[in-house]
């Protein structure tokens, strides 16, 4: 009887042991799962900050601007345009 | 020595003694373990909020508002962000070094600061909002005491003054104030939520206990708008209203096939992004708020009406000689006199008197109902926060001279919205289509105002006007057949007309056999000379034709050919 009790005391003493631990490693993961939350939710505001960056650059205003004064870029004139129709292509 | 035999335990107590001090025992532990039971079990509320508030905090979770963007997915506006720096007057203290950094970061006088923080009855201050991450982090690192961040959001539109109008912009809190913010402030906006968790000594989150509320980011919005077309609209507006020397401007570009608003432009405008000097008149979407009298565009309207009760044909002839047409007591006058045009010239050479001569041939009731009908005197129901639904009188109340002038488009006012959906009726062959600003996947059942055989005849009369003969060479493009009607009409000045002040329009379609784009332009008080519809209005429109069609790919249908404008002086007027 009493090697039983000492048994189960041994085996209690493990268990308890091995709550605290678990508890211990839960709190832990779950500090990391926090952090990477964080770490999404900055990530979607530099998502949001680079979206407005990439509109900012890519403002037609602006695209305009290099393409005909840095590129020397132009509408065609209409004597130079052909139009393809898809039908004729074909032939 | 013997204990056994001490004296001391020859003394007999009082047994009562004993017992009392038993009962005294016994009944303060009765007392204290009610007390327990009172304290854990009963009423346990207030310790229980006490050792709780130990280490279990309620966090807010915040809810982004949702982006707006054009219908191809670039960002028109998007939410990020920000650090309001705020303080407890009395509780701040800066040095004279520390108070000249955070000046010169806040970018505010220092002297202001000061003012603020001197104001020690309050317990609170802004000292300024929305202030980029970058700098509120420096001056965090000033480590000044009770000086404060908060988080909070600021609104960004990429596409600046080009889209303010349709997009309007949101308050300080993002709370939509103009425009598609406004109109779409449920849906934009986000829902904070919060939730409970366990914190630890270092103030680390350690548990989640549960979520009270969850937070909802607001949805993002696809706008029907497409950004490469709304540029050039806005551009081209631009460059005609400084040309022209005129006071404002506007277009508007519908798809047909969906009644999608894929661009709305007007000028002047403002700068979003830059809400300190905001006020009133740049601040109008004068595409959707404001009316004027349209002139010479609703005469198609008359025109359709007369095909459609069979008063005429396209080839009937209607005598305009002398140029003048007296109906009671006062005169219509012709700016281009001929001896009589058929009824598509009458549109071809936008003809008061011809117009007029038509509309007395019908009945005031079913022209009021054609107005109605094509959307005139009613919301256009795009959704805007204060559309205007422009003037149409009953028509019981119309005298014989109201009607005539009507005919031509005068006495009664149009929004540029109103009138570029009325014209989809021409381009939809008879069918109305209800407008929409969010993009639309399945097209939308049009609204039967009138025969299609009626709308394509008057199709082809708006061809006819936007050739050398007609009022509208400068309204054509090459490679497509285009459809239009030029508008050019004195603007009402207390209860008159005012001789030098004129609304110059131009609404039209193409290509003409089988239009994709309805697009309407209006340009306010043209002042350089120019005025006619035809000359200020028109070339707007060829140039966001053009352009908008080349980014649709939508298939030539017309020669290509150079177009061809009237000798110089020989252009065809139109009435006023």
């Amino acid at each position: 009887m009493v090697r039983l009790n000492l048994l189960l005391l041994v085996v209690l003493a493990a268990c308890a042991l091995g709550l605290v631990t678990s508890q211990h490693l839960a709190r832990r993961l779950f500090g990391e799962l926090e952090q990477e939350q964080e770490r999404s939710r900055q990530l979607g505001v530099e998502y949001g900050q680079l979206q407005l960056e990439a509109s900012t650059w890519a403002v037609h205003a602006r695209v305009e601007r290099i393409a005909s004064r840095q590129l020397h870029m132009r509408v065609p004139e209409a004597k130079r345009l052909q139009i393809v129709r898809p039908e004729e292509a074909a032939k | 020595m013997n204990f056994a035999a001490s004296p001391v335990l020859e003394l007999t107590l009082p047994v009562w003694r004993a017992r009392f001090l038993l009962y005294v025992f016994v009944s303060g532990f009765v007392l204290l373990l009610g007390r327990a039971v009172y304290l854990q079990g009963l009423n346990n509320d207030f310790l229980q909020a006490k050792g709780e508030s130990r280490y279990s905090r309620v966090l807010e979770v915040q809810a982004n508002r949702g982006s707006i963007l054009d219908r191809n997915g670039e960002a028109l506006a998007i939410s990020t962000p920000v650090k309001s720096i705020w303080a407890i007057p009395g509780e701040t203290h800066a040095n004279r070094r520390q108070l000249a950094r955070l000046a010169a970061l806040l970018e505010m006088p220092s002297a202001e600061i000061e003012k603020r923080l001197a104001d020690t009855g309050r317990d609170f201050v802004f000292l300024k909002r929305q202030i980029a991450p970058e700098v509120a982090e420096r001056i965090a690192g000033l480590h000044i005491p009770g000086l404060f961040q908060n988080r909070e959001y600021r609104r960004y539109y990429p596409s600046g003054e080009v889209m303010a109008h349709v997009l309007g912009f949101t308050g300080a809190d993002d709370i939509g104030q103009e425009g598609v913010e406004l109109a779409f402030q449920d849906r934009l906006a986000g829902k904070p939520g919060s939730r409970r968790v366990i914190k630890d000594r270092l103030g680390q989150t350690v548990e989640d206990v549960e979520s009270i509320k969850a937070a909802q980011d607001g949805r993002d919005l696809s706008l029907a708008l497409d950004a490469r077309i709304q540029n050039l609209a806005f551009s081209q507006l631009k460059a005609a209203v400084a040309q022209n020397g005129a006071k404002a401007g506007g277009v508007v570009v519908l798809d047909v096939d969906t009644g999608e608003v894929l661009a709305l432009a007007n000028f002047p405008t403002y700068n979003p992004n830059n809400r300190n000097k905001l006020a009133g008149a740049q601040l109008r979407n004068r595409a959707v708020t404001d009316t004027f009298e349209p002139g010479s565009t609703l005469k198609p309207f008359t025109v359709a009406l007369a095909l459609e009760a069979g008063r005429v044909r396209p080839e009937s002839v209607i005598q305009t000689a002398p140029g003048t047409f007296s109906v009671g007591g006062a005169t219509i006058r012709d700016a281009h006199v001929e001896r009589s045009l058929t009824v598509a010239q009458v549109i071809q050479k936008s003809s008061n008197v011809g117009a007029a001569k038509i509309a007395l041939g019908l009945p005031a009731e079913a022209m009021w109902e054609m107005f109605r009908d094509v959307g005139f005197g009613a919301a256009p129901g795009l959704g805007f926060p204060g559309e205007a639904t422009g003037k149409l009188r009953p028509y019981l109340s119309w005298r014989p001279i109201e009607q005539a002038t009507m005919s031509y488009g005068h006495g009664i006012s149009v929004s540029l919205v109103q009138l570029a959906r009325a014209y989809s009726v021409f381009a939809r062959d008879g069918e109305l289509v209800p407008l929409s600003l969010v993009r639309v996947d399945a097209p939308p059942v049009g609204q039967r105002v009138m025969a299609s055989k009626t709308a394509g005849a008057v199709r082809a009369m708006l061809e006819m006007a936007v050739n050398r003969d007609g009022t509208a060479p400068r309204a054509q493009i090459m490679g497509y057949r285009v459809a239009g009607k030029t508008g050019t009409a004195h603007k009402q000045e207390n209860g008159s007309y005012a001789a030098d002040k004129y609304v110059s329009s131009f609404v039209g379609f193409a290509p003409a056999s089988r239009p994709r784009l309805v697009i309407a332009v209006m340009i306010d008080e043209p002042s350089a000379g120019r005025y006619y519809g035809g000359t200020v209005a028109a070339p707007v429109f060829a140039q966001v034709m053009a352009g908008a069609l080349r980014v649709l790919d939508v298939a030539p249908d017309g020669p290509m050919r150079p177009i061809e404008l009237p000798p110089e002086g020989q252009e065809v007027k139109e009435s006023v």
